[in-house]
């Protein structure tokens, strides 16, 4: 929409319900303002401040209903108003086909990944039965694949993510350790798997807790897109720190399960992307790959878990990763609105 | 809609205290010989903002602030299209920023869901007389060798490495960068949210290498204020260009492309020096008011050059001590040579061994560093008795592009070169 010291025009003054954004391009010679108004006067949203030869972007949810736009060219008096209608039923974001189809295909993928951790937690529990420490190692790191590229679906519930996977330093004051940090703490610091047996136990009994709650847990398109953002965030305040893995040092399989499990996010919700942003789908694209190749770069192999000890990685490999998670996290953020603004 | 917003508190402020308010923005902002030119009058009114469109960038004439954040950036592109894209963006969150607004869609979006484009933390504060100052260094124009943006042969003579000087200690991780962005503001927080949000704009294209915050401002443009004194007690900056000078601003800061053999892009444009001296403070503190004076060559309380009674009594060179802060650094000892200094004092908390780490983050504009800053720098740096109590800690030297025009974009001239 044009405004001026004359004009307050939007191009379409009828519009469908849902979310609108106005691009406001302020050709006057003045500094102006504008404002979307309901029938009562009171504002749906504002824009102050908009300079001569400036666009500003104003975006609003409006439900069906006639409204206002007021422009206040050189921020005096009551302005120019413009009336606009808008008819149709908000669509609820959920109603979108696509949206259903990517939770119910990451409904599945979660369940897998549980699935995976809990087939090699099952293997870790009786290698640490068994005393094999060295077998214990290489299925303590494996199990948490799974695990790491699902988490955030797991810490919706609240009380099984600090059973599971509560770092030590996180621990209050008298409250018991559990999980796979206390295993991990063992196995390396230690040097032994004695004792851990009761660990790897309540560890198994609450993956299969996990796993029968995939089925009904309260997933949605936006709740799958921040729990992607959730993932990245772990990268960078768990990962990139080496406070993650702090006996293992196996950071950087977490660090890739991470981004594998925010990239399937990404990959689901993509056609919804593409379609109501698709400059944030391709950058998305562009940095998921660049993280990707960072990622490779330090990698020892093809498979999940072959990367280099963290403890090894030199500042400048680090200094790249973080970057990379932070070229990637800015639009990943931004996912969410995305998918909420689809409908 | 919130009842306070930043234009309007400041509006209530401006229409109740009255004349006061008024006077000082005639100060602030009529008076900039520099950066006015070509700012639209019909926003550009109060006092607290300082137009960030004109012929020579914001931050360097300008009336000096009190509060600085200054941030080096390394770029992680090598794809030209991609730093035009950040230069756009940061010219309009500048633009926005220092005229007091938010960044983007604002601090509060609409929808929920989305992360907001600004940070927040700057909402009802006033502008605070913000200026965002960009340079680039000598890593834009080549990278181990690379001519990475196609735009090597732009890179300005002037523009060198500077070259060791006696003492320094600099650390790599204080040193340098492709890029450098100066924010002054009379407060911290709008400071340090201008660059925030810079910064956030930036991911992906250009990483943070260093960022340096200072405060009590070491030396002004505005010769008819007090002048203010740095960490060692002393005034500071008595002899430094003014912002209404434009004669000196015109000989030593601005360069001037056609006589200075300098690429066109850089016409109206500068050098900015910056360099994070620490000051040994406590053993500063344990010497004798005599010797510190003798070593500054001023006197503590007053300013006044040893052996005159007035702060800004002609200095004669040859009366004060050889050895000597002023006598080295005064331009009748440098060839005529003068530098528009713009320096905070910081203290990053201590070292662990109970001192203050504590110093100058010296900040100079000229037009040929060559020239200007790195003789008389060599100079002190050997020469000067007070180099015992200063270690340079970090070094960059950057060109400034000129100002930006109404539509334009930072460093336009030369990315369109």
């Amino acid at each position: 929409m044009k405004a001026s010291e004359t004009e307050c025009t939007p191009d379409n003054t009828a519009l469908t319900a849902g979310v609108t954004t106005f691009n406001v391009d302020n050709v006057g010679s003045k500094g102006t303002e504008i404002y979307i108004l309901r029938p009562n006067g009171s504002t749906v949203g504002e824009r102050e401040n908009i300079g001569p030869g400036t666009k500003v972007k104003l975006t609003v949810e409006l439900t069906a209903g006639e409204y206002v736009v007021r422009c206040r060219p050189g921020d005096i008096g009551d302005g120019i108003k413009t009336s606009i209608k808008v008819t149709g039923a908000t669509k609820a974001v959920q109603a979108d086909a696509r949206i259903a189809t990517a939770v119910t295909e990451y409904r599945t993928y979660v369940a897998a990944g549980a699935a995976d951790s809990l087939k090699l937690a099952k293997e870790l529990q009786a290698a640490i039965a068994a005393g094999d420490l060295a077998k214990a190692k290489t299925l303590y790191v494996q199990s948490r694949v799974g695990w790491e590229s699902t988490e955030p679906v797991a810490e919706a519930f609240g009380d099984l993510d600090p059973e599971m996977d509560l770092r030590e330093a996180d621990l209050e004051a008298g409250q018991k350790w559990t999980g796979w940090h206390v295993i991990e703490k063992g196995l390396w610091e230690k040097k032994s798997t004695a004792g851990l047996s009761e660990y790897a136990d309540k560890l198994v009994a609450n993956l299969e807790d996990l796993i029968s709650r995939v089925p009904t847990a309260e997933i949605n398109g936006t709740s799958m897109a921040n729990g992607a953002k959730e993932l990245l965030d772990e990268v960078a305040t768990g990962k990139i720190t080496g406070e993650e893995e702090a006996f293992s040092h196996a950071d950087l399989v977490d660090f890739q399960a991470n981004v594998t499990g925010a990239k399937k996010v990404f990959d689901l919700l993509k056609p919804v992307v593409v379609d109501s942003q698709p400059d944030l789908a391709t950058q998305l694209d562009t940095t998921f790959a660049a993280l990707q190749k960072e990622l490779d770069a330090v990698r020892t192999g093809p498979g999940v878990t072959e990367f280099p000890s963290y403890d090894t990685v030199d500042k400048a490999s680090r200094d790249k990763l973080a970057a990379a998670v932070d070229a990637l996290a800015e639009p990943l953020s931004h996912l969410a609105a995305a998918v909420a603004t689809s409908a | 809609m919130s009842a306070i917003t930043r234009r309007g508190l400041f509006g209530v402020g401006a229409a109740t205290a009255g004349a006061a308010v008024a006077g000082a923005g005639a100060l602030a902002v009529g008076g900039l010989p520099a950066s006015g030119a070509g700012a639209s009058a019909a926003t550009w009114t109060r006092p607290d903002v300082v137009p960030f469109r004109g012929s020579h960038q914001a931050g360097i004439a300008t009336p000096v602030q009190d509060r600085m954040h200054t941030v080096a950036f390394d770029l992680s592109t090598s794809d030209r299209a991609a730093v035009v894209r950040l230069f756009k963006a940061w010219t309009d969150a500048a633009n926005r920023m220092t005229a007091g607004q938010e960044v983007g869609e604002g601090a509060i979006p609409a929808l929920e869901e989305s992360p907001p484009d600004d940070t927040g933390e700057a909402l009802g504060l006033p502008a605070t007389r913000l200026t965002l100052t960009l340079g680039i260094g000598p890593g834009f124009f080549e990278s181990e060798g690379a001519d990475r943006f196609g735009l090597r042969s732009q890179r300005p003579e002037a523009l060198i490495e500077l070259p060791r000087f006696a003492g320094d200690k600099l650390d790599p991780l204080r040193t340098g960068g492709d890029l450098v962005v100066q924010a002054c503001a009379d407060d911290p927080q709008i400071a340090v949210h201008a660059i925030r949000n810079l910064v956030r704009i930036a991911f992906g294209t250009a990483t943070v290498r260093w960022s340096q915050l200072g405060f009590g401002k070491t030396s002004s443009t505005t010769p008819n204020e007090m002048t203010p004194r740095n960490l060692f007690g002393f005034k500071d900056g008595t002899e430094n260009i003014g912002a209404a000078d434009t004669d000196l601003l015109a000989q030593h800061v601005w360069v001037d492309a056609a006589k200075d053999g300098s690429p066109s892009w850089l016409d109206g444009g500068t050098f900015m020096v910056a360099r994070r001296i620490a000051m040994r403070i406590e053993t500063w503190d344990r010497t004798s008011l005599g010797e510190q004076e003798q070593l500054i060559g001023r006197t503590k309380q007053s300013g006044a050059p040893l052996g005159s009674s007035q702060e800004r009594d002609k200095v004669h060179i040859e009366a004060l001590p050889p050895a000597s802060h002023v006598r080295l650094v005064h331009p009748d000892s440098n060839d005529g040579h003068h530098i528009l200094r713009r320096g905070y004092s910081f203290v990053d908390g201590s070292d662990g061994l109970g001192r203050l780490d504590a110093g100058l983050f010296f900040i100079a504009f000229c037009r040929d560093p060559r020239t200007q800053y790195v003789p008389m720098q060599r100079k002190i740096a050997s020469q000067e008795l007070l180099a015992e109590y200063l270690v340079h800690t970090g070094s960059g030297l950057w060109a400034v592009p000129p100002g930006v025009g109404e539509g334009g974009y930072w460093a336009q001239s030369l990315l369109e070169a």
